[in-house]
């Protein structure tokens, strides 16, 4: 058990490291960044100074040593925009951009598991098919289209929640469920399967045997078996759905990361949008680890390693 | 004496159109052992599962009477035969590699039934597991109670398996195969463990296996079944003396009988397989691999009562 | 019909008629989906108050025919989902295809890649790629197919895994084959089967990302009639006049719906597990 974890560590390091590469190589893309950063209207002169003054004149990989090692030790460069150090821009809106992740995903859950148990209860019925075309409007639904709708009806129409902003609680609940939405189908399937898989083995029909009532046989000895890969699936959803919250704190401006993110891409800001990047990927590689310490715990087969 | 299971006229069918179970009859009495023998595919399983109303789902059954004491187990809803499984009458399963919980204790796994049937506490529940598998010859129970089946070996859960079964003093176990999966030597272990339980605690034990060797070591009553139905039912002694189905002579045949085969002597083995039966099908399901078949065997197959407790069904045995 | 065979025909039908309205464009369409007209303005679909039958689903802020643009949008969406598929397939299939085949450290590497690729937030990723190279097109399918090819990888590697030791493979390679010629002429088309069903689910993502990235401007650069863009274009109406996002919302919805549901109906049809 500890080794398997010390070898998930190892690996979640040496994916750190790719995805320091990649986001460095990102923002090089463009070939000059000097000019990227300068805008439109500015002169040669001003693109040499801004070459000097940010090092873009240096050689590619002393670039990146500096920048890499300042990252690793916390220091993410300055935003050109703010003039301010990144790490703060992000970690005053990083709070907004986690609970939004952290609503969306329980929200996702108290869907999908519920649903995912009764569609493998009644596995090849109406009631499956039905819960399965949730899956698949879900899959289909485009999430920046679904929060538009959500605003002028629940927003506009009937005024219940606020359009935008997150002033108040409530308005974390309109894209709380656009975010559930996405990461809703993969975990309906995974419970669904897991659950018909669980409910159609040997130690079920013990535990019927043994004149469990449902709600035991159902919750506590096929669901607890099911949930060791919904709880992965659930850490990569939360992290996917943190990257994507982008779109969704655009269309409701909540100015969380993902904002900050797309309003320093449409200002080339780029020190910026390495930092988010950086950032949403660690908080993605840490998930990962969570989850497979989670299925350690879940998993005596596992924890007795 | 009235039987603890009494069961007749039992047929199962699945939604493809499998004829699991055919007109089974059956009784097993108070303190006895019956044993359910036949090949893989017979309806052994099947007819052990309608008991228990443990059916996969679709599966359709229908009995002329399906009592277990006084209970009338095919007019009571499932949520009231829950209240007699695992309490009054218990099952134990043919894999003990999978049939525990792996996400539970073992501890955790039998106290629970405790819970269920008798409202107790779990620290009761506990002492009564630890007490159990000390009596189904586990040693240090205290410390088996905190492990995880994956610790265990397959003998060893099985012996949990029959430990769990006794957690509430049943009347009626049910053993479908219980010995299949293990090592010869911890099947013959495991089979005199079962013996010894039933003597001390009375238990009226229906026993499902594919080996007349242990028909031979632990039954009183025998029902021999093929195809679905019982081709022949005995006591014992008479059915290993007087064998009349030409099933059954098969079955001895394949099996070294202590104190019956001569050592050297060589095994038969029947041809053929188990046929899949469908709705509607009449004659004996056996005819294509038996010696005797005639054509009498295509249609309706009487019933013979040889003597008061042995019955058979067969053209031939009535002649 | 099974409700399988109800639901695949479903998507059949839908991506089929898709495609002839994006082939048929040119016939189809009313009206130039470029072609603005300032006193035209906002007018809305023919069965709304103020409709007018000459554009069945009104006009646009610029005037421009909304049902003209509707039907060159298919066009976008299908030809930026398909490209991005062929892109990422390709990437996909050879990596995994060469990690299976191959194994031992080759293998490791291409299993490191695939860990790695979910850790980059894609959104984020092609929103910096396209803001950077600055937005057509090509950019878009590029940077969707550069970031896309994971689960091709997966299945590719899975497949070619199972087959690599199976007799005519065995006995190609005793015959003294090339690795290439295995590779290409034994393998890949035993694991085509499988790879289509995940292009067809790609395809659904792609088409959706692309709306989405259109959305933030920094998609398909107008005027192009991308569904994602006219979504953003109408959002400043929307509160007066909902239509604007409700209709090419709805076209999105229904493509990616009805290729979900054509993808699902061939996995069944072809026993091939493809799903995450
Ligand atoms: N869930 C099921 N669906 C269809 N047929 C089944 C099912 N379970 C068992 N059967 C069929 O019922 C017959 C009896 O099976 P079973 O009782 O398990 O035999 P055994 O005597 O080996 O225990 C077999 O032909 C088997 O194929
Ligand atoms: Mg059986």
């Amino acid at each position: 058990m500890r080794k398997f974890l010390l070898r998930r560590a190892i690996l979640a390091v040496m994916v750190m490291l790719t995805v320091l590469v990649v986001a460095f190589a990102l923002t090089r893309l463009s070939g000059d960044l000097a000019v990227s950063i300068a805008g439109p209207n500015a002169t040669a002169e001003d693109v040499v100074t801004i070459r000097k003054n940010y090092g873009l004149d240096r050689p590619l990989p002393a670039q990146f040593v500096d920048w890499a090692v300042a990252a690793a030790s916390g220091d993410l460069g300055r935003s050109y925009l703010y003039r301010a150090p990144v790490w703060g821009l992000i970690k005053e809106r990083l709070p907004i951009t986690v609970c939004l992740g952290l609503i969306g995903l329980g929200f996702a859950l108290a869907t999908a598991i519920p649903l995912g148990i009764l569609a493998a209860m009644r596995e090849g019925t109406l009631l499956d098919r039905a819960i399965g075309s949730v899956t698949l409007i879900g899959q289909a639904m485009p999430s920046f289209w679904l929060g538009l709708l959500l605003i002028i009806t629940f927003g506009l129409k009937l005024q219940w929640l606020p359009i935008s902003g997150v002033d108040t609680w409530d308005g974390y609940v309109m894209p709380g469920i656009v975010l559930a939405f996405s990461a809703i189908p993969a975990l309906l399937r995974l419970t669904r399967s897991g659950m018909i898989e669980a409910l159609s083995s040997d130690y079920i029909r013990t535990a019927r045997a043994k004149g469990l009532s449902t709600s035991s046989i159902v919750l506590k000895h096929a669901l607890r078996n099911a949930a060791m890969p919904v709880v992965s699936v659930a850490a990569v959803q939360l992290g996917f759905m943190l990257g994507g919250s982008i779109v969704i704190e655009t269309v409701f401006a909540l100015h969380g990361v993902g904002y900050l993110a797309w309003e320093s891409i449409s200002k080339n800001d780029f020190p910026v949008v390495q930092a988010v990047v950086l950032v949403l990927a660690t908080i993605y590689v840490g998930l990962t680890l969570l989850a497979d310490m989670m299925n350690a715990v879940l998993d005596p087969r596992l924890r007795g390693g | 004496m009235r039987p603890v299971l009494e069961i007749t006229n039992l047929n199962v069918g699945f939604p493809d159109g499998t004829a699991a179970v055919r007109g089974v009859s059956l009784q097993v009495m108070p303190g006895e052992t019956h044993c359910v023998v036949g090949e893989s595919g017979c309806g052994k399983s099947v007819t052990a599962l309608s008991v228990m109303n443990l059916l996969p789902r679709g599966a359709r059954r229908s009995a002329d009477v399906m009592r277990f004491h006084d209970h009338d187990l095919t007019r009571m809803a499932d949520r009231h035969i829950a209240r007699l499984r695992g309490d009054k009458m218990a099952m134990i399963f043919q894999e003990p590699m999978t049939s525990l919980n792996p996400a539970y204790t073992i501890g955790s796994q039998m106290a629970e039934v405790l819970e269920r049937h008798r409202h107790v506490s779990r620290a009761k529940g506990l002492d009564r597991a630890a007490e159990l598998l000390g009596k189904v010859g586990i040693t240090a129970p205290g410390m088996r109670l905190g492990q995880y089946p994956h610790q265990l070996s397959g003998g060893l859960r099985q012996r949990v398996m029959i430990a769990m079964a006794l957690m509430c003093d049943p009347e009626l176990l049910i053993a479908d195969e219980p010995t299949t999966a293990l090592d010869v030597t911890v099947q013959a272990q495991i089979l005199r463990l079962l013996k010894s339980l039933q003597q001390q605690l009375g238990l009226a034990l229906l026993l499902i296996t594919h080996d007349l060797g242990v028909v031979a070591r632990m039954a009183q009553r025998v029902s021999v079944m093929y195809a679905g139905q019982v081709v022949e039912s005995a006591d014992a002694k008479a059915l290993f003396a007087a064998p009349a189905h030409p099933y059954t002579r098969g079955l001895l045949d394949c099996v070294p009988i202590p104190g019956k085969t001569a050592p050297g002597e060589p095994l038969g083995s029947i041809p053929g397989v188990v046929p899949r039966i469908g709705e509607g099908y009449v004659g004996c399901a056996f005819r294509d691999r038996c010696a005797y078949a005639a054509p009498a065997c295509k249609g309706e197959i009487p019933r013979n009562r040889l003597s008061p407790d042995h019955e058979t069904i067969c053209t031939r045995s009535g002649a | 019909m099974n409700p399988r065979s109800i639901s695949t025909s479903l998507g059949l039908l839908i991506v089929g008629g898709v495609l002839a309205i994006a082939l048929g464009a040119d016939l189809l369409a009313p009206h130039d989906p470029f072609a603005q007209d300032l006193s035209q303005r906002m007018i809305p679909p023919r069965w709304m108050d103020g409709g007018t039958p000459d554009h069945l689903f009104g006009t646009d802020q610029l005037g421009r025919d909304y049902l003209s643009r509707l039907i060159f949008g298919a066009r976008i969406s299908l030809l930026i989902g398909t490209l991005t598929v062929v892109t990422s397939g390709l990437i996909g299939t050879t990596l995994g295809v060469v990690g299976g085949y191959f194994g031992g450290r080759t293998d490791d590497a291409v299993m490191f890649a695939i860990t790695c690729r979910p850790a980059i937030p894609l959104i984020l990723v092609a929103l910096t790629v396209v803001a950077l190279i600055g937005s057509s097109l090509t950019v878009v399918v590029l940077t969707l197919g550069l970031l896309l090819w994971e689960r091709f990888a997966v299945v590719a590697r899975t497949t070619t895994m199972q087959i690599r030791n199976l007799d005519y493979v065995a006995a190609a390679r005793a015959a003294g084959a090339s690795t290439a010629h295995i590779l290409i002429r034994e393998i890949l088309p035993n694991i085509l089967t499988h790879l289509i069903v995940v292009a067809t689910l790609e395809m659904a993502l792609a088409i959706l990302l692309e709306a989405a990235l259109s959305f933030l401007g920094l998609g398909v650069p107008p005027p192009l009639p991308s569904w994602g863009l006219m979504i953003a274009e109408g959002k400043d109406y929307m509160f007066f006049s909902p239509w604007v996002i409700m209709v090419p919302g709805i076209a999105l919805f229904i493509l990616v719906f009805g290729i979900n549901l054509l993808g699902d109906g061939m996995r069944d049809l072809l026993g091939v597990s493809a799903r995450r």
